[in-house]
């Protein structure tokens, strides 16, 4: 909400605006050129970036804390797979090989289905969010969070007891053709995806949809007073969520290789919990929180994993006590916070004078609302 | 004149507390009308009732001739009667424009016009209206950081910006200081005389009330004690006796 403020700085701003996503941008392409041996991280910090920012729509704009995210996670993860599997080769005798039938796609068959498999894994995702939203989008406060958080688990274990999709010995995605740059290829998708999503977000925030979830976070009762078709506005944001949110864990599953029902697709305890985690450290309810937030938490987490092997999940909890204990409110929380008028919350210096009373030297016969 | 809002021997009791009996009502349209009554007479549960918040137990509510106490809070807000809150309720983190540009009407609501951007003709207007209740220079401030008369004006503002037919006020200039509730007054009588928005209003401050309504209904323990013009009813010792206590 507060770029829309900081939008309106004038010339001079947007400048600076346009400089910095240029940067971020010619950054974001060398990357993986510059150092190619740490492809794989920059694609996960991009994933990461796109869990927080769907996880941010519904816990951070709209205050619906949702631990059920992960379900479109996991439901995109294995509807890419089983779609592309599927325009080639029997599901159920491919999975029951459990790897071991090798597809041997052409570059186009492959890029083809793969495609068509995240659509699909999009798609479904929406559909499940509209359903599941019908029954748990009338909850409220903490009954959602654990209403949510019992979507996830189940979904796990349903898939674990699939056989159609390999049950609990996981699916493996189809090999990527030899002559493929997999790791590039992957990387530019995961890239792609996080700044669809994230201007896409920023256009929707900014519109009716944002305000009308941001005045469900402050006081539903009073958006219903308002007339406000809340449902219909949850229902929506959590189909939103779901959309990119299934597309980013279908580019998961094909980075990782191998999907396990319950600790890479329904991963309820690694990423079902960093999408809150890196939204909270960066700053629920603002665009860039989560962004900033997987940043932060993406290189830390490395950080330990690499210099504090054995106490990596120990240091990774005290940084996560520590954050809630002293920036309740995230990064971007706290910076506006301390400068509010940086975010454009100030009084209008121009006008300002007559305003210390609302009531004093204007006269109610002024013009009101044009009818 | 025609009635906007009738309700007819409306009920309602939690548990064993008859908060209202049998009360009857009519507002038409482009009246000011008062509702007094000592505190826990059933005012605001009154209130309640005909905006659908609660079902009611027995009586019939209608609004522009269409049967309300089978609807539900935001289908009867969009038939253009909305109220206030006696605890002000505005969206504390969002700024007043932003508090502003959410209140337009939502009668019609598809895909589309959720996910539109607003165009600078609403804009203009919140401007318009927030100049109107005095609060332009701080339209960038975060709403929750107003002081309390500015959130009720702000509360006032939002429900101007949704155009509705009626606007049912609770107490709307408790908690005010006195220079800000005669600002307060021109401005209802402006949206009511200028914007024709028919006003009920729950009101204790006896001055506001005299210069306010043109009747008043005056409720005690849930029931309809005294109707007429606001010089009759300030006259009824039933009310005098109900407000002070006297036998």
């Amino acid at each position: 909400m507060t770029d829309a403020s900081i939008s309106t700085a004038g010339g001079a701003g947007k400048a600076k605006i346009a400089g910095g996503y240029s940067t971020l941008l010619v950054l974001s392409i060398a990357a993986p050129l510059l150092f190619p041996a740490y492809v794989t991280q920059f694609t996960f910090l991009w994933i990461l970036v796109v869990i927080a920012l769907c996880w941010n729509i519904m816990g951070g704009e709209m205050g619906y804390n949702s631990f059920g995210n992960i379900v479109f996670f996991g439901v995109g993860m294995y509807t890419a797979s089983v779609v592309q599997v599927g325009m080639f080769a029997d599901v159920a005798q491919y999975t029951a090989a459990k790897g071991g039938v090798s597809l041997d796609l052409t570059v186009t068959q492959y890029l083809v289905g793969m495609g068509l498999g995240i659509l699909a894994g999009a798609v479904l995702s929406v559909i499940v969010a509209g359903v599941l939203g019908l029954g748990m989008l009338g909850l409220r406060g903490h009954y959602f969070a654990i209403g949510t958080l019992g979507l996830g688990i189940a979904a796990g274990e349903l898939a674990a007891g699939w056989e159609y999709i390999g049950a609990g010995s996981g699916m493996v995605p189809p090999q990527f053709p030899a002559s493929l740059d997999r790791g590039n290829i992957l990387y530019f998708m995961s890239f792609v995806l996080a700044i669809a999503t994230f201007f896409a977000l920023r256009r929707l925030y900014r519109g009716r949809f944002g305000l009308a979830l941001n005045a469900i976070r402050d006081d539903e009762d009073k958006a219903e007073a308002m007339g406000l078709h809340t449902t219909l506005y949850k229902t929506v944001a959590w189909c939103v969520s779901a959309f990119f949110t299934a597309m980013a864990g279908a580019i998961t599953g094909y980075v990782v290789g191998f999907i396990d029902p319950i600790y890479v697709a329904f991963a309820g305890i690694t990423y079902g919990v960093w999408m809150v985690l890196m939204t909270v450290l960066g700053g629920k309810g603002t665009i860039w929180g989560p962004v900033i937030g997987a940043a932060v938490f993406h290189i830390t987490q490395e950080l330990f994993w690499t210099y504090l092997l054995g106490w990596q999940r120990v240091a990774l909890g005290l940084l996560i006590v520590l954050i809630v204990v002293f920036f309740p409110k995230g990064i971007v929380g706290y910076v506006r916070d301390k400068f509010p008028e940086r975010f454009g919350y100030k009084v209008d210096a121009a006008t300002a004078d007559a305003a210390t009373d609302p009531a004093l030297g204007q006269t109610a016969g002024k013009s009101g609302g044009s009818q | 004149m025609s009635a906007l809002l009738e309700v007819n021997n409306v009920s309602k009791a939690f548990g064993g507390v008859v908060a209202n009996q049998d009360i009857s009502l009519r507002v038409n349209e482009g009246e000011i009308v008062g509702v007094i009554g000592p505190n826990g007479s059933g005012k605001t549960t009154l209130f309640n009732s005909i905006v659908g918040a609660h079902p009611i137990d027995g009586g019939s509510i209608q609004f522009r001739g269409e049967e309300l106490s089978n609807l539900r809070v935001p289908h009867i807000a969009r038939r253009g009667l909305l109220r206030t809150f006696q605890q002000t309720r505005i969206y504390k983190q969002m700024t007043c424009v932003e508090n502003m540009l959410i209140s337009v009407p939502h009668q019609r609501e598809g895909l589309l016009t959720m996910l539109s951007a607003y165009p600078q003709a609403t804009y203009d207007e919140a401007y318009e209206i927030l100049e109107f209740v005095g609060l332009y220079a701080k339209r960038n401030l975060r709403a929750g950081e107003l002081s309390f008369g500015q959130q009720k004006l702000l509360e006032f503002a939002m429900a101007l910006m949704d155009k509705p037919k009626m606007l049912l006020l609770d107490e709307p200039t408790a908690g005010i200081n006195p220079t800000l509730i005669n600002g307060l007054l021109d401005r209802l009588q402006h949206a009511n005389r200028q914007l024709g928005i028919t006003l009920l209003v729950i009101e204790h401050n006896m001055r506001v009330m005299m210069n306010l309504a043109q009747r008043i209904y005056c409720l005690a323990h849930g029931q309809l004690l005294a109707e007429g013009d606001p010089e009759t009813v300030r006259n009824d010792h039933r009310v005098v006796d109900a407000y002070l206590g006297g036998q």
